[in-house]
């Protein structure tokens, strides 16, 4: 009986390993980012539909991310936090912008209809350095004259895990508040003067919906999926503005990519007058010389097909495809990923 | 067994094979003892590594911050500024917050199931606490997010602040506002968590009461209360603080629920409802996405501390288990 149980599972066990060894063989596989993951994973199964071959991307954060490509144990990694072009070089990575999205304030509180709460940049980094702690406090009033504000205390909800999101939301403050630059300053995970933190921005967006009088800030699609009601923003031109895709493309057309070497460009507080004030782009990086080079180049077949035919899929989910001509840049730039002959990889895609 | 073999044996040849056999069991006793003896030294072996790999990784982070590391309130990533004070804070205290409540709930669940439970309820009730053992740590941090932290939030957080408004050292404790998490919702998830070791191992040990020093107290007119605290609880004492520190260490190194519920700040809070965070949550909330040698460092520091923390617990715990069997004999 029991040697049977043993026969069988050793069996099980066995096959399985086949299994994943052969399921390895043909995949590529990347980590990083969570912000974009929805997407990835969307686009992960068309291709798959399309070509057979599959993508494994795990969603660890941005740094992780970083970690993996630098230590070259997965094929690309992804991060929303850019490497500054000197680290780059260091680390034999090229990056690109693969898709953009925007960051949106979430509130949670009674009787207020979703974005009818304005808020300017200052204010958001007064409510998170703990300086305003009341939502009736003279400041939120000023920019909403109409609004009933109660004199509740302000629940501060914030990332506790590293994050992209959280890089560029603390870029936007330290752009927008001198004393949020001095005091707290941008990266992926910072000191929190006030508030609680949740892990992953499901984490986040959970604790909002929980926690009467809170605010915290999301990635888009997240606040959409979980119905919370998002604040409007003042931005760098003055205007109120409402996250939608329309804010986020108007904030993405003003970025400079051509000039930006190796695409390091932020899209925190971008001029427009319809530009929404915390747009994200997310990150690719590769190797130059990757170890494995069929792996590398299903990678630049896969995000240059993506490119080519996975703009609606990304619309639905609420991000910003890349435009066009930054698309042309980015293929530039793909020629520097080289196979062990020395020549370009991404001739290989060229098709497209 | 060895006489069976040696009955084959003898029955299949001569008395010269007779050496042979026995030859042959002392090999596989020797063996024997090898193999289980390098078991053994495994233990031994793996946890030298751990503490080699924690403190190699931590030696950056100890060249840089030394003992100040103990002591700082500090948590900055930006400025590669690093202190464990309020991580260790939070997982001492809401371990103690735990124990508080889990050692008189734990022990009074297994005094009702083995003195004074009728026999119907006896099952339901102990296959319940198992149940409550083996629910995976993640599950019990959802409903605390889900389900425990709003009913606290709007029940009793403000509750507490009401009640203990005006007396001097509560009204710090259960300082506003209430966010529902925070190191006291930790700490009852903890509690719930950690119930299940301690009723179950202290309800085994009262049944291995033998019943004639039980019969002997009732006989000379000792109340269910008198037996109980006079006879079952000495008679099982070691076996019962040998529950309670199990489920100690399990609320110092607990991880998923505690993230989930705890609020995860970087501080100090004089109140029991602020947010607070804790060695482990640090680390599983940071550590993929610590960039830079020195943040990672610092978590692996943190790491160490839990290690040492957890170790002198055990000590101290065999010191008075030692010190208890001194007394009793």
């Amino acid at each position: 009986m029991i040697s049977t149980i043993f026969r069988r599972g050793a069996g099980a066990a066995l096959a399985l390993a086949v299994m994943c060894g052969a399921a390895a063989a043909i995949d590529i596989s990347g980590a990083g980012a969570t912000f974009p993951y929805p997407i990835y994973a969307k686009w992960a199964e068309a291709y798959k539909k399309e070509t057979g071959s599959g993508l494994n991307y795990q969603s660890i954060g941005s740094g992780g991310g970083i970690k993996q490509i630098k230590a070259r144990t997965v094929t690309f990694g992804a991060s929303d936090q850019p490497l500054k072009p000197e680290e780059l070089d260091a680390a034999g990575l090229i990056q690109w912008p693969q898709v953009i999205g925007g960051i949106v304030p979430v509130v949670n509180h009674a009787g207020m209809a979703g974005g009818d709460l304005t808020l300017s940049g200052e204010t958001v980094a007064k409510i998170f350095l703990g300086e305003i702690t009341k939502w009736d406090d003279p400041a939120i009033k000023k920019l909403n004259p109409k609004a009933k504000l109660p004199s509740a205390p302000i629940v501060v909800v914030h990332r506790s895990d590293g994050s992209g999101t959280t890089f560029n939301f603390t870029n936007y403050l330290s752009k927008v508040s001198p004393d949020w630059a001095s005091k707290v300053g941008a990266n992926a995970s910072v000191e929190w003067p006030v508030g609680i933190g949740a892990k992953g921005n499901e984490g986040v967006a959970n604790n909002v919906a929980n926690t009467k009088g809170s605010i915290g800030y999301v990635e888009y699609a997240y606040a959409k999926q979980n119905k919370l009601t998002h604040t409007k923003m003042i931005n760098k031109d003055g205007k109120t503005v409402t996250p939608s895709m329309e804010s986020f493309q108007a904030a993405a057309a003003g970025a400079d990519w051509a000039h930006a070497e190796g695409f390091y460009e932020i899209l925190t507080n971008e001029p427009g007058a319809k530009s929404w004030p915390i747009t994200a782009a997310t990150f690719i990086l590769l190797p130059k010389e990757s170890k494995d080079e069929a792996a590398a180049a299903e990678a630049l077949k896969f995000f240059s097909w993506a490119f080519a035919s996975g703009g609606k899929m990304a619309e639905e989910l609420d991000y910003i495809p890349m435009p066009k001509p930054v698309v042309e840049l980015i293929k530039k730039t793909w020629t520097s990923v080289k196979g062990s002959d020395g020549k370009p990889l991404s001739l290989l895609t060229r098709p497209n | 067994m060895s006489e069976v073999v040696l009955q084959q044996a003898a029955s299949l040849s001569v008395a010269a094979d007779r050496t042979r056999v026995l030859g042959r069991l002392a090999l596989v006793d020797r063996l024997f003892r090898q193999v289980t003896r390098a078991a053994a030294v495994i233990v031994l072996v793996i946890l030298g590594g751990v503490i080699v790999s924690l403190v190699y990784g931590s030696w950056p982070a100890m060249k840089a911050f030394g003992f100040g590391f103990l002591f700082s309130q500090s948590w900055n990533p930006v400025t590669e500024n690093f202190g464990a004070l309020p991580a260790i804070y939070g997982t001492v205290m809401t371990s103690i917050i735990a124990m508080l409540i889990a050692v008189p709930v734990g022990l009074g669940i297994a005094i009702f199931l083995t003195e004074l439970c009728p026999y119907v309820l006896r099952r339901p009730i102990g296959t319940a606490i198992e149940l409550l053992a083996g629910i995976p740590s993640i599950i019990y941090g959802i409903w605390g997010l889900f389900v425990l932290a709003p009913f606290l939030q709007s029940h009793v957080q403000p509750a507490l602040i009401a009640a203990f408004g005006d007396i001097p050292v509560f009204s710090t404790l259960f300082a506003g506002p209430p966010y529902g998490i925070g190191m006291l919702t930790a700490g009852f998830i903890l509690a719930i968590m950690v119930l299940p070791f301690i009723a179950s191992i202290s309800r085994d040990v009262f049944e291995t009461v033998p019943l004639v020093l039980k019969e002997a107290a009732w006989g000379i007119g000792a109340t269910t209360w008198e037996v109980t605290r006079y006879v079952v609880i000495p008679y099982t004492r070691v076996g019962v603080i040998g529950g309670v520190m199990l489920g100690l260490g399990r609320a110092l190194g607990e991880t998923m629920a505690v993230t989930f519920v705890i609020g995860n700040a970087h501080k100090i809070s004089g109140s029991l409802l602020a947010p607070g965070t804790t060695i482990s949550a640090t680390i599983a909330n940071e550590f993929t996405e610590a960039v830079g040698d020195l943040y990672t460092s610092a978590l692996i520091e943190l790491g160490l501390i839990l290690f040492f923390i957890t170790f002198v617990v055990l000590a101290v715990a065999r010191y008075m288990l030692m010190r208890i069997e001194q007394k009793s004999a």
